[in-house]
């Protein structure tokens, strides 16, 4: 019972973490997109944090160069559990039109675990929110 | 008073100041929400943000100093809880003759404790937080306590309840020319305790990730975030005692919390981050000389 209630009570208040690894920012503005009037995720309780170390759901764009992916991994284990990948974009799902570039170390699930793919260049914010309700449907 | 007296008093304070923190706090991202033409989140948003953070896992960074970082949200959520039973003792008990120095005293407590965080988690971005909440305390104290001191002036008196209960005999201390300046500079020094916009700069997200609680998740973020809504409901409510005449009706004392709330919000969302140089000018330029200025006026009967 009182854990359920916990992972309820998860479901009502995502707070989402932002990660770009290499992306060409077309992503992160559509993140960023979410948070405006139009479509406002803070009804769903989600917001953006500054921090892993708040956040439950570590949104990854970009295609993981060789830089990013031991931070990347860094900042997985700092998320406390339970937390959640999501990738958003073409780039993080598959590696997009850099899937044959040198500096190519992802896709992101190749670095960390992956929960959620949103698929899209840029995906746009109903596609976020849409991938978002699959999470919640997953998380039990 | 015996024991079980304190306890039901502190309890309480837990209780009813916990509860109204909460719900105050969605308020305050409620109103922001619609200041921005947004719909905001539901009422119980806070307390599943707080049910989910006490679910989560505690991660704790190794260069860390442990003891005091698992201790400063502990005293900074026991410290909001006593400044609370202060306020309802002046209600329901026959409180203490200096109570109002005790508040003073106990209201300092949490950002003390928010600094020791910062300090305590060997994080850089946490370090310069704790720094910047540390000159924030200077600058905002002397105005706060300046703002106090004109109603004890006033009626020669430092228990709260009796300038409650003086202020039922007479008018209401923002009646007076210099209950109203002081109203307007305590405001504004809450505003620095709160770490509200324009004075949040040991928080800041968008410019040092959260500042002091960059560290902080899970149980400890979560009592951090409680000690927060508690010291904004107890700070309203306490400026609705003291300068707004209580809550004597139970109904408009509900609506002098509410007003007060949305003044400090409207305050929150229409100014931008200050820096810590032009915090410090204002409230020990502009700050300070209204308080003196409130305190003159006070002595002079006005």
């Amino acid at each position: 019972m009182a854990i359920d209630l916990k992972t309820k009570a998860l479901k009502k208040s995502l707070f989402v973490f932002h990660l770009s690894t290499g992306s060409c920012n077309n992503c992160d503005i559509e993140i960023l997109d979410c948070l405006t009037p139009r479509f406002d995720i803070e009804r769903f309780g989600m917001v953006l944090v500054g921090s892993v170390k708040h956040a439950d759901v570590l949104l990854v764009t970009g295609i993981g160069t060789i830089k990013n992916a031991e931070r990347i991994k860094k900042l997985y284990e700092q998320m406390p559990k339970p937390g959640f990948v999501v990738a958003i974009g073409a780039c993080a799902c598959t590696g997009g039109i850099f899937k044959e570039g040198y500096q190519m170390a992802g896709p992101i699930d190749k670095i960390i675990p992956v929960d959620v793919y949103i698929p899209g260049c840029p995906p746009k914010p109903e596609a976020m929110i849409a991938g978002i309700v699959k999470l919640l449907e997953k998380i039990k | 008073m015996d024991i079980i007296k304190i306890f039901l008093l502190i309890l309480g304070s837990f209780v009813i100041f916990g509860i109204s923190g909460m719900i105050s706090g969605w308020l305050d991202r409620k109103i922001t929400a619609r200041l921005q033409w947004r719909i905001g989140p539901p009422w119980w948003q806070n307390f599943a943000d707080f049910l989910k953070l006490t679910g989560k896992e505690t991660v704790i960074p190794d260069r860390a100093n442990e003891f005091l970082f698992f201790l400063s949200p502990a005293i900074g959520i026991i410290s909001v809880v006593i400044t609370g039973a202060v306020l309802l003792s002046g209600i329901f008990y026959k409180p203490a003759r200096w109570d109002l120095f005790i508040f003073i005293y106990l209201m300092m407590i949490p950002s003390i404790t928010i600094f020791l965080a910062g300090a305590a988690s060997g994080n850089v971005l946490a370090s310069v937080g704790a720094g910047r909440e540390l000159r924030l305390l200077l600058s905002y104290e002397l105005p706060f306590i300046l703002a106090l001191l004109v109603p004890v002036v006033k009626y020669h008196s430092a228990q709260i309840s009796e300038i409650m209960n003086y202020q039922m005999m007479y008018k209401i201390n923002v009646g007076y020319i210099s209950g109203l300046i002081a109203f307007i500079v305590g405001l504004l020094a809450f505003q620095g305790k709160l770490g509200y916009v324009p004075f949040d700069v040991s928080e800041a997200e968008t410019e040092i990730a959260g500042g002091t609680f960059v560290e902080y998740s899970g149980v400890l973020l979560a009592m951090f975030k409680l000690t927060k809504w508690i010291l904004l409901s107890v700070g309203v409510t306490f400026f609705v005692i003291y300068f707004l005449g209580g809550f004597h009706n139970l109904i408009t004392g509900i609506l002098k919390y509410l007003l007060v709330l949305l003044l400090i919000v409207l305050i929150k969302n229409t100014n931008p981050r200050l820096r810590t140089d032009q915090i410090l000018r204002f409230s020990w330029g502009w700050l300070t000389i209204l308080g003196f200025f409130a305190l003159i006026l006070s002595l002079a009967g006005f």
